[in-house]
């Protein structure tokens, strides 16, 4: 009664080794003219995607190989009046495209390029009375928005300039019973939304408030026998819920409850031989055309954060809360997590999921 | 309408690291009009009715709800007809923030959720673990105060499938908002719920979920005659989730009364786990077990701080 246990098979023929240099020739050739469809959808979240294509050419060491001007410029011109910045020109501000901005510009050390104080002063104006945060002038509320906030205020070094004990209030009345987090008080605990509330605790020093044990328990039951992790009981596993698990692991310090080499196995199992990129499951098409040609399925997408930067922020000393540094990521990954949500039915999937090598770095 | 006036802004991108751009020319066509409206911050018919064209090219882009959410406002638009608009968009694309998020501020400026609780179940009838739907029933019937026939609904749903997570969590809050769990009469009710739903279909990691949640305040131990049936099902529908449950019983009667007995019963299910029942997750059962064991073991120390004291959780810190 009721529907089978959701899961997939990895047939033996699925490649069971990082093909880099398929990943690299992927996002190379990405965008060239057939496909050009899928980027221009995506104008909406541009900032977001350009940070993440950042990301993965530093993770390949190629940073160098973008032009920081330009880019810089663009970010420029997406700050509004308000101090709010668009995901590309011509859009409305946001704070998941204000994150990004910052996230960029810390990349390359440059944040002041951008109007700081009204960076902080459009934040500021959008956390509500009882703490949550708003994405934008029209309301809506999300943990993820919290996460938004805080990453970008700690990346500025300004934490101090919203009311951080009530943005925690906030967070941790979206505890859940089984000890995860959604979007708002009441809603289904979800991988992608407890990344953004452990991510928001370490970032403002309140780890502790978790029950760290049973949060570790949920996260570490995402893993199917598949070694593939999904992102709430009972769904299939996605190869992006692979980061928002793990990484949320790895900041609470219980990442060794996951099979390492199942996941790795399963990850390496997405991968297309014959084009580059991932598949959000071992058999799935990586299409080129993307998510636009696939049927919706709601996930999230993940990237790095520079917790270098956040280390080596003024934010850092004489901080009120005094938190202890999350645990130790390997070099790959000295930097920790953190992201911009957004609906990856509209997004370029493979080329984000190269991030997933990053992954397998770590492991 | 007439765009002759218009002069069509081209898409800035900004820097271009991976891609080169080559459009579908329609969509051209209508961003770069849309663009134009923009700019001239234009309030009129044809910026609405292009609205409409670019979300149906791209509904997820926010910058284009953001406009015609001015445009309803300021050209005064009918919002009975933008509710079934928006209900048909829904339709196609019932997976994305903002064509959700334009429902609740349409339904907010007419005050009016009649509509909502039927929409959504409909909406759910086509995936019944969409995330934004239930996010949107949540607010529907929280701000409308809209209780009275939802744990009926829940129970619909768990009916058709008892393992849908969504459901169980929406039952959890439901229940919290109005009776509560206090009421012994209830918890029994919940309990007994639970355990029917166990034995019809054993294998389902949110009924184990949603059990431990609904006692672990009051302690798992604590519910008369709870262990026994536990206990009785292991034998004929085990599950991991109930051997997990039944080590916590077993960590929760430890609390109160410590006996090596029920230690070693604890130790048994863990190494049980560990090595044959969800070997996948063995590291957890190992933690579990040596936890267990410096918490009330006989060397067991005064616990000086919440957290876990696992040597592999050391090592993840240094």
């Amino acid at each position: 009664q009721g529907t089978q246990i959701k899961d997939v098979v990895i047939k033996d023929d699925a490649p069971n080794a990082l093909i880099l240099d398929k990943h690299a020739d992927y996002i190379a050739a990405y965008g060239s003219k057939k496909d050009d469809y899928e980027y221009t959808v995506s104008e909406y979240l541009r900032m977001s995607g350009i940070y993440w294509g950042l990301t993965v050419m530093d993770l390949m060491s190629q940073l160098p190989r973008m032009n920081c001007e330009e880019i810089t410029e663009f970010i420029k011109s997406c700050q509004h009046e308000c101090g709010g910045i668009s995901a590309s020109i011509g859009h409305d501000p946001h704070l998941l495209y204000t994150l990004s901005a910052v996230q960029i510009l810390s990349l390359y050390d440059n944040v002041q390029a951008l109007d700081v104080d009204k960076v902080v002063e459009y934040i500021k104006a959008l956390q509500q009375e009882d703490g949550s945060f708003a994405g934008d002038k029209w309301g809506e509320i999300d943990t993820r928005f919290s996460f938004c906030a805080v990453a970008t205020l700690a990346l500025l070094g300004k934490l101090d300039a919203i009311d951080v004990d009530k943005a925690v209030e906030f967070v941790l009345s979206c505890m859940n019973f089984d000890g995860g987090f959604g979007c708002r008080p009441g809603s289904e605990s979800h991988a992608g939304q407890i990344y953004c509330c452990t991510g928001f605790l370490s970032l403002t020093g309140q780890l502790h408030r978790l029950n760290a044990d049973l949060l570790g328990w949920w996260l570490c039951e995402r893993q199917l026998p598949s070694g593939g992790l999904n992102g709430r009981p009972e769904k299939l596993p996605d190869v992006c819920y692979s980061w928002w698990v793990l990484a949320s692991l790895k900041i609470i310090g219980r990442i060794h409850w996951i099979d390492k080499a199942k996941l790795r196995a399963f990850i390496l199992a997405c991968q297309d031989e014959e084009t580059g990129g991932f598949a959000d499951r071992p058999g799935d098409m990586v299409s080129p055309c993307g998510t636009a040609v696939r049927p919706s399925r709601v996930s999230r997408c993940c990237d790095l954060q520079l917790q270098r930067n956040v280390n080596q922020s003024p934010a850092n000393s004489g901080r009120r809360h005094n938190f202890k540094q999350p645990p130790q990521l390997s070099r790959k990954f000295e930097q920790s997590v953190a992201s911009s949500l957004t609906d990856v039915d509209q997004l370029p999937s493979a080329l984000l999921r190269v991030y997933v090598q990053a992954i397998l770095a770590f492991m | 309408f007439e765009w002759s006036d218009l002069e069509p802004v081209p898409q800035d991108d900004g820097p271009n690291p991976v891609v080169k751009i080559a459009y579908s020319e329609k969509f051209t066509d209508v961003f770069d009009y849309f663009r134009a409206l923009l700019k001239n911050d234009e309030k009129s018919e044809r910026a609405f009715t292009l609205t409409a064209e670019a979300i149906e090219l791209n509904a997820a882009n926010y910058t284009v709800w953001h406009y015609r959410r001015v445009l309803l406002q300021a050209l005064e638009k009918d919002l009975r007809q933008e509710m079934r608009y928006i209900t048909a968009i829904i339709e196609e694309q019932p997976k994305n923030y903002q064509v959700w998020h334009h429902r609740r501020m349409v339904v907010e400026w007419l005050s009016d959720p009649s509509e909502e609780l039927e929409f959504i179940a409909d909406i759910l009838s086509q995936d019944a673990k969409n995330y934004h739907a239930w996010q949107h029933r949540q607010w529907v019937i929280q701000e409308y105060k809209l209780w009275d026939s939802e744990l009926e609904f829940v129970e619909r749903l768990l009916e058709e499938d008892v393992r849908n997570n969504s459901a169980w969590n929406q039952r959890h809050f439901v229940i919290s908002h109005t009776t509560g769990y206090s009421d012994p009469a209830i918890l029994d009710r919940e309990v007994q719920y639970c355990l029917c739903q166990i034995r019809k279909a054993p294998h389902n990691e949110s009924v184990w979920n949603y059990l431990k949640g609904i006692l672990q305040d009051r302690g798992l131990s604590s519910h008369p005659g709870l262990l026994e049936r536990v206990l009785e099902l292991k034998e004929t529908q085990c599950s991991p989730y109930l051997l997990a449950f039944l080590v916590d019983s077993y960590e929760d009667a430890l609390e109160t009364n410590n006996t090596r007995a029920t230690l070693n019963q604890a130790q048994e299910v863990c190494a049980l786990l560990a090595q044959v029942k969800d070997t996948i997750r063995r590291e957890y059962w190992l933690f579990l077990g040596r936890s267990l064991e410096s918490k009330y073991g006989p060397t067991a120390a005064p616990q000086s701080d919440a957290a876990s004291s696992d040597a592999a959780d050391q090592q993840e810190l240094s």
